[in-house]
């Protein structure tokens, strides 16, 4: 089977089945899907504005998509990536709130690495129990999930709200990082939305990860532990320090996340300042192959989604927001679960082909 | 506190403990089978929306939960086509099945009753009532065992009682028959299943449709016995927690009761009490939250007892390599 129908044709058929069934909910519910469709993609790229929200919403999932990808290159399903970000968003906002930040640059490197050292503590924990004592990742990472949950709520309400305030949220913090209004002037970005700086920083991210994947030993023992266990091992390579490794970078990845959504738009610590992103990486990790470059891609096409699925609200009120939930399991659905499903026929066609050409 | 206090929780906790326990059997059913299913969310949330919408469309609670069955059925069977014919990633279908429920009912939803993602209240006949069992008023001013017989006991939708009978048969369907023995053995070593020349798809496609009904009967519960309709993400984590249970019982239908009877009990104290003082010291009700959570990772880690899911558990058979 050629290498273009793997990478390519294959998630595009997937994603077309996706679409293909999202588009018969849009009918069942008695609207015009190619209407829906020309909304969603106009409201997603049709103005810097809906550009803005788009790429903001892409740079969360590009680092969540990362860090899922990261981890199943080690064959580690880390659905943990909702916690460690709001993890890494503490982990932020103690940073920016600890000190008086004299620049921006500084407090971003210093939040940066606030996020990342707190990610992946809380992916730390579920790593170690895999490592040393067998547990199920995906249980305990689903589980530290509602505990992050928990403990922020407890945090919020009760230790690091403003003395006196009502809402559950932290101080402001005192920095604020540029917004792409101030870096990019001319493209005409409003000053309303909230794409910022952390875009690069996520570019740089897919770069760092394709490099620590294909073209460092790390990488590549991280992923013949997870092509085989047995042969690892056989070739000298720690299990237990590639599971700690590889879910120390995962989540990481994703405390990063919390980068943007906190830092570059809030500003301060809210309640759940993940919104879902952390499980968005997983559609985009399994559309996009685990590769950085089909991270970045399928990061976009979600990012599309979320800002065109609000202008779609907004002007189909039938429509609502949860429309992109849905599509977005049908995108897992069909690139993670049923991807046999599409596979066997395209390479049984593939090898007749090449049966008749031989 | 007074009995009757005491005897308000504990009536509490069963009630919460009955979602728990009906989609922890399910749970039981497809992972003693070798089928993971974290999904048991979404299929409850999905046959909560049936039930409570076609109780509201017909009046008739019995129809809403036929639909909140077959709903979640249908869910299962997505589940089984991605896991066990395609030998897709059981853990990945799972994931894909709770977002398109938490999506599909609030989409659906708002286009039949245009109510922002809810259903109409339920009332009369179109939700279940309670079930005062013989004598409860009679035998109520008996001391002590009259309160816990009319206040504890009696008094809870029928469902409940269907829940707590589940458990014996749950376990004596799984380990008193053929069907159950060759159930478990599916989940541990489906090769010698498929040499003893029993279908190891057919084997999985049933634990996976039982699990389908008995979630179904969870959601319809949360719909029509706890609430009065419903609202969006009501199962809120529910799915999970029976897991946990699951998982805190060592999958073993007797225990999953104790379990989900603790994590019920966590719930109606949380729900209770904001705030509980423990010893001098002031528990908040978050740490009440995720307790379930913290005693599931502690018993995966092994720490206090070891959890051994069953071997061949999450993983597609493939009958010849």
């Amino acid at each position: 089977m050629p290498k273009w129908v793997d990478i390519l044709l294959i998630p595009l058929i997937n994603l077309a089945l996706a679409l293909f069934v999202s588009g018969l909910v849009v009918a069942y519910i008695g609207e015009n899907p190619f209407e829906a469709v020309a909304i969603l993609v106009k409201g997603a790229v049709g103005s810097p504005y809906g550009w803005g929200y788009t790429l903001y919403y892409t740079t969360n999932f590009i680092f969540t998509g990362l860090a899922v990808a990261v981890a199943f290159h080690a064959r580690l399903f880390n659905i943990g990536g909702e916690g460690q970000a709001g993890l890494g968003g503490l982990g932020v906002a103690l940073v920016l709130l600890a000190l008086p930040w004299p620049h921006w640059s500084i407090a971003l490197l210093a939040a940066m690495v606030g996020a990342m050292a707190f990610g992946a503590f809380w992916a730390a924990i579920p790593a170690y129990l895999l490592a040393k004592r067998g547990s199920h990742i995906v249980i305990t990472t689903i589980m530290f999930n509602f505990i992050a949950s928990a403990l922020l709520v407890y945090l919020l309400v009760n230790v690091i709200k403003v003395p006196g305030s009502m809402s559950p949220e932290t101080a402001r913090f005192g920095v604020s990082l540029p917004n792409a209004n101030d870096v990019l002037p001319w493209v005409g970005f409003p000053r309303s939305t909230p794409l910022n700086v952390t875009f690069v920083v996520a570019l740089l991210a897919c770069v760092a990860v394709w490099v620590l994947i294909w073209r460092t030993r790390l990488g590549y023992e991280i992923r013949a532990y997870g092509h085989s266990e047995p042969a690892a091992l056989y070739a000298g390579i720690s299990p237990v320090r590639i599971i700690m490794v590889t879910m120390l970078i995962s989540g990481g990845l994703s405390g990063l996340m919390a980068i943007n959504a906190v830092m570059g738009e809030a500003e301060r610590l809210v309640l759940d300042p993940v919104q879902g992103a952390g499980f968005v990486g997983i559609a985009v990790a399994l559309m996009g192959r685990s590769h950085p470059v089909g991270v970045f891609l399928a990061a976009l096409l979600f990012g599309m989604l979320y800002q065109g699925g609000a202008e779609l609200e907004f002007e189909r009120p039938a429509i609502t927001r949860e429309m992109i939930v849905v599509i977005q399991a049908l995108v897992i659905l069909f690139t993670g679960a049923l991807d046999n499903m599409v596979r066997s026929p395209v390479e049984r066609f593939f090898v007749n082909l090449n049966k008749r050409a031989a | 506190m007074d009995l009757l206090g005491v005897l308000q929780i504990l009536d509490s906790t069963v009630r919460m403990a009955t979602p728990l326990l009906l989609a922890c059997l399910a749970g039981l059913f497809s992972e003693r089978a070798g089928i993971f299913d974290i999904g048991l969310e979404g299929k409850m949330l999905m046959a909560a929306f049936f039930a409570a919408a076609f109780a509201a469309f017909t009046g008739n609670v019995w129809i809403g939960l036929l639909a909140a069955i077959a709903a979640s059925l249908a869910l299962s069977l997505l589940h089984g086509l991605a896991s066990i014919t395609f030998r897709g990633n059981q853990l990945i279908s799972g994931v894909a099945i709770n977002f398109l429920a938490a999506g599909v009912t609030v989409v659906i939803g708002q286009a039949w009753f245009d109510l922002g993602g809810r259903t109409p209240a339920l009332e009369g006949a179109g939700r279940f009532q309670e079930v005062t069992l013989p004598f409860a008023d009679a035998l109520a001013p008996v001391p002590v065992f009259g309160p816990i017989y009319a206040e504890l006991i009696s008094g809870h939708s029928p469902l409940v009682y269907v829940a707590l009978l589940f458990v014996p048969l749950s376990w004596w369907v799984l380990f008193r028959t053929r069907f159950g023995l060759r159930l478990r053995a599916v989940g541990e070593n489906p090769a010698a299943v498929d040499t003893a020349g029993v279908s190891v798809v057919a084997l999985r496609f049933y634990a996976v449709g039982i699990c389908g009904v008995l979630c179904g009967i969870a959601g319809a519960y949360l719909a029509t016995g706890l609430a009065a309709g419903f609202v969006k993400d009501m199962s809120a984590g529910r799915g999970f927690i029976a897991l946990a249970a699951l998982i805190f019982a060592k999958w073993r239908p007797w225990y999953a009761l104790y379990a989900c009877l603790l994590f019920g009990f966590l719930e109606a104290i949380g729900n209770r009490f904001q705030s509980i003082e423990l010893l001098g010291i002031a528990v908040p009700s978050q740490f009440m939250q995720a307790l379930p959570y913290i005693l599931t990772v502690v018993i995966l880690a092994g720490f206090v007892g070891k959890a051994i899911p069953p071997r061949a558990g999450g993983e597609p058979y493939v009958k010849e390599r």
